[in-house]
């Protein structure tokens, strides 16, 4: 057998379906390479690479940093203590039933992208941070709750037991016990989450949900690439100092 | 025996905790103020009518037989999008990947570090990956809508640079994290930088190349949905139309849809994983 | 070749090859062989000194150049440098790269080009049946062999080998000694093998270089080896290890086989 059959269908496989896909779509390629195409992009260029720096922007745009921090830091925190809450029935303590119902709801929560909930956030609160903070709650309470649900089940469970075997009440053991050996995870995977979610904060914007994401969105939209270099350059600068601060907490914690 | 008690019964991490407690805190106000966080307007009188309706009009999902065409249209167009802009993706990071890993350094064989002008093109070519994936990809779909206008050729470009950057980065972790002994010897023996790949890094890092393209896949028929929302094309689009429209029952039903795709990809993926991996 | 070099594994090492010469090289662990074989294959750059490899100095050459000079040697590292999931015929045939183009490798990788050649190569050391199978599923003893077999598809004239029969019994082991011997004659290649087995190299080599301690303690013909030599070269580590265990009562040792 000198040919790798195995090999080589699954790669003829892979590219007829390849063919399929670029089929389907408009193949309006001519246009993404047209001349029109090149003359705006570079129009794009140059504004981006002298991006606006007057003092009242500035502090626009400041202002819209803090905002998307904000966005991120209470989505994250709300989605903590809810996440939390969802976590006691969906890492099964209190029966099957439960778990099962819990853990369906923590998948929708997670199923459905942030930006579809901030659509509907604004449709139902209004345009502004409050929309994006709830979208960010909502969604991030699926993803941490599941992670927590993990955590807790994987909890050796003799610490618990045996207080409870000595009468104490099963809220007080959870507290003493189990709670105490989970923090560190905990405090780790909501620390990587505000991570994402600053990068999410940033880009909610852009369905009205406050922040720097709003702010690009105006300026794109009036073609005002200098401004909107200057939000893009403000959106990188603000992940990496969340970056850096996320990794400088996670490492004093496992330390 | 004299026994002295220790002086100070005080639990020691009490003022640290304290600390951490005023200060977050302190943090809650200002974050609170900013995000304009008034739960009451969840409750307000307007606000709980328009929700009430919009909620309200989810029930029953829209299936019309039309409808239903239009939507299953839609969401195969959003992974035509995913799988074109993966191709994309791979057809930029490969190469890139390949220019720029360590493992493929001649200069570097005899004394263990590269010659200047090597390892010069080399970091240029990981500034350029670092570029590539540090713009988000839907303000690359923000940004191609203006230029080349609505539909899907701007979502596939944004996903073809964007994950063009991410697959880059990870495909020389790969290759420069896994055993390179084979590499190197077949180097050492005169072999060329594209022979050594082929012959020695690729057999060695296949599994896990292919594994991480099949979970990017993954995320890109996610990310071409919620690029649709800004114009780029596919399920996306159709959602946003139809949110703008406050026509809950579409909605829904492109929820549906959207959930059971994402669902559908992650069993796909998850077995092409296990059989060629 | 000759070379004089200082360097950390290696201290002042005055060596003269001539071309079609078949050497072995023994000493004690950590003496310095690998080492020395690297640098012998302009794998390892020396610290202080002069290298000449096939009549050229290699740390002289433009890149390319020195590229093509290695194209002209195989080293054989200790451990079998095979790909798990590569298959044999490939692992073998990855011998022909220095001739073939970028294209022409990668055809072969879909449609083996010379397979007749990896068979035949495998067929000397005994594995001709094993031509499709992937590495993964070989033994120690056979992947050795087939990194052999490698060098046998391969046209290098200076063959470096370190260990090569290290896990192969000695039936195999002096049926893999004769077939490189064989085959670098016939090419008038020259072959420099290091080894652990001494009675075997003694029995195959003409000429024996011992080294130890990063230093060449001696260079004699195979006659001239006198037991004193080979006691001395490996001594040091048998002292070492007698004295590290004072209770226990001295072991008959064979210095002609040692571990």
């Amino acid at each position: 057998m000198k040919l790798a059959w195995g090999a080589l269908s699954g790669l003829m496989l892979a590219l007829v379906f390849l063919a399929l896909c670029v089929f389907s779509l408009s193949g309006d390629w001519a246009s993404f390479f047209s001349w029109t195409a090149a003359v705006k992009m570079s129009e794009f260029a140059a504004g981006f690479l002298s991006p606006a720096i007057d003092p009242a922007f500035l502090s626009k745009l400041a202002y819209a940093t803090f905002e998307t921090l904000a966005i991120s830091w209470l989505g994250t925190l709300i989605a903590c203590v809810f996440g939390l809450l969802a976590a006691l029935p969906a890492s099964g303590r209190w029966g099957r039933a439960p778990r099962a119902a819990a853990r369906l709801l923590l998948n929708v929560l997670r199923a459905i992208p942030e930006l579809v909930w901030a659509v509907m956030a604004v449709i139902a609160v209004g345009l502004g941070p409050f929309a994006g903070t709830l979208a960010l709650g909502v969604h991030t309470t699926g993803v941490l709750g599941r992670l927590f649900a993990e955590s807790l089940e994987n909890v050796p469970p003799e610490p618990g037991a045996s207080l409870r075997r000595h009468g104490v009440g099963a809220v007080a053991a959870f507290w003493y016990t189990t709670f105490p050996q989970v923090t560190p995870q905990l405090m780790s995977y909501s620390m990587y989450r505000w991570e994402i979610n600053v990068r999410a904060a940033a880009i909610l914007g852009v369905v009205g949900a406050g922040g720097l994401g709003q702010m690009l969105h105006f300026h794109l939209s009036l073609f005002q690439m200098s401004e909107a270099a200057s939000v893009l350059i403000a959106m990188i600068v603000l992940v990496s100092v969340v970056d850096a601060l996320s990794n400088y907490f996670r490492g004093r914690m496992i330390a | 025996m004299h026994l002295s008690v220790a002086g100070d019964l005080r639990d020691p991490a009490w003022r640290g905790r304290v600390t951490a407690a005023i200060v977050f805190l302190a943090l809650l106000l200002p974050a609170g103020y900013l995000t304009e966080f008034n739960p009451a307007t969840l409750w307000g009188e307007a606000s709980l009518r328009a929700l009430k309706q919009f909620l309200g009009s989810f029930f029953p999902p829209a299936m019309s037989p039309e409808f239903l065409k239009l939507v299953a249209e839609a969401a195969w167009k959003t992974v035509a999008i995913a799988t074109v802009g993966t191709a994309i993706a791979i057809a930029i990071a490969l190469p890139t990947a390949l220019a720029a890993t360590r493992i493929l350094s001649i200069s570097r064989i005899a004394t263990g570090r590269m010659a200047a002008l090597p390892a010069l093109v080399r970091r240029a070519i990981r500034w350029l990956l670092i570029f590539l994936r540090s713009i988000p990809e839907i303000v690359w779909a923000m940004i191609f809508v203006r230029a080349v206008g609505l539909g899907d050729t701007a979502g596939v470009m944004a996903i073809g640079i964007t994950y063009g950057g991410m697959l880059g980065k990870v495909y020389i972790e790969i290759l420069e994290s896994a055993d390179n002994q084979s590499t190197k010897v077949l180097l050492q023996n005169g072999a060329g930088r594209l022979q050594a790949f082929w012959y020695a890094a690729l057999p060695v890092s296949l599994p896990e190349m292919m594994s991480y393209t099949i979970y990017r896949w993954e995320c890109a028929i996610r990310a071409s949905v919620v690029m649709g929302f800004v114009g780029a094309g596919g399920l996306g689009q159709q959602m946003e139309l139809s949110m703008k429209m406050l026509a809950g029952a579409e909605v829904l039903t492109m929820l549906l849809v959207f959930v059971a795709l994402v669902w559908m990809a992650d069993m796909l993926s998850a077995l092409l994983r296990r059989v060629f991996a | 070749m000759s070379y004089a070099a200082g360097a950390p594994a290696l201290n002042e090492i005055s060596l003269a090859l001539a071309p079609g010469e078949q050497v072995a090289i023994i000493g004690p662990s950590g003496a310095g062989k690998s080492t020395l074989l690297a640098t012998l294959a302009c794998a390892l750059r020396p610290v202080a000194g002069s290298v000449q490899v096939l009549g050229v100095d290699p740390w002289a050459l433009p890149a390319g150049e020195l590229h093509a000079l290695r194209q002209r040697l195989f080293l054989a590292p200790q451990l079998p440098p095979l790909p798990p999931r590569q298959r044999v015929v490939h692992a073998v045939l990855a011998g022909r790269l220095p001739q073939w183009s970028a294209w022409q490798a990668l055809r072969s990788l879909i449609y083996p080009a010379d397979a007749e050649i990896a068979r035949a190569a495998l067929a000397r050391f005994r594995l001709e049946d094993k031509l499709f199978l992937r590495c993964d599923k070989l033994s120690g003893g056979e992947r050795q062999r087939v990194a052999l077999a490698r060098l046998l598809a391969s046209a290098a004239e200076l063959l470096l080998l370190d260990e090569p029969v290290s896990s192969l019994d000695p039936a195999l082991a002096l049926n893999a000694l004769e077939v490189l011997q064989g085959e670098a004659g016939a090419r008038g290649a020259t072959l420099v093998v290091s080894l652990h087995a001494v009675d075997l190299a003694l029995a195959k080599f003409p000429r024996m270089i011992g080294v130890k301690a990063g230093r060449v303690v001696f260079d004699l013909p195979r006659a001239q080896v006198t037991d004193e030599l080979l006691a001395d070269l490996y001594g040091a580590e048998l002292n070492a290890s007698v004295q590290a265990l004072p209770d226990e009562p001295s072991a008959v040792l064979k210095l002609s086989r040692c571990t």
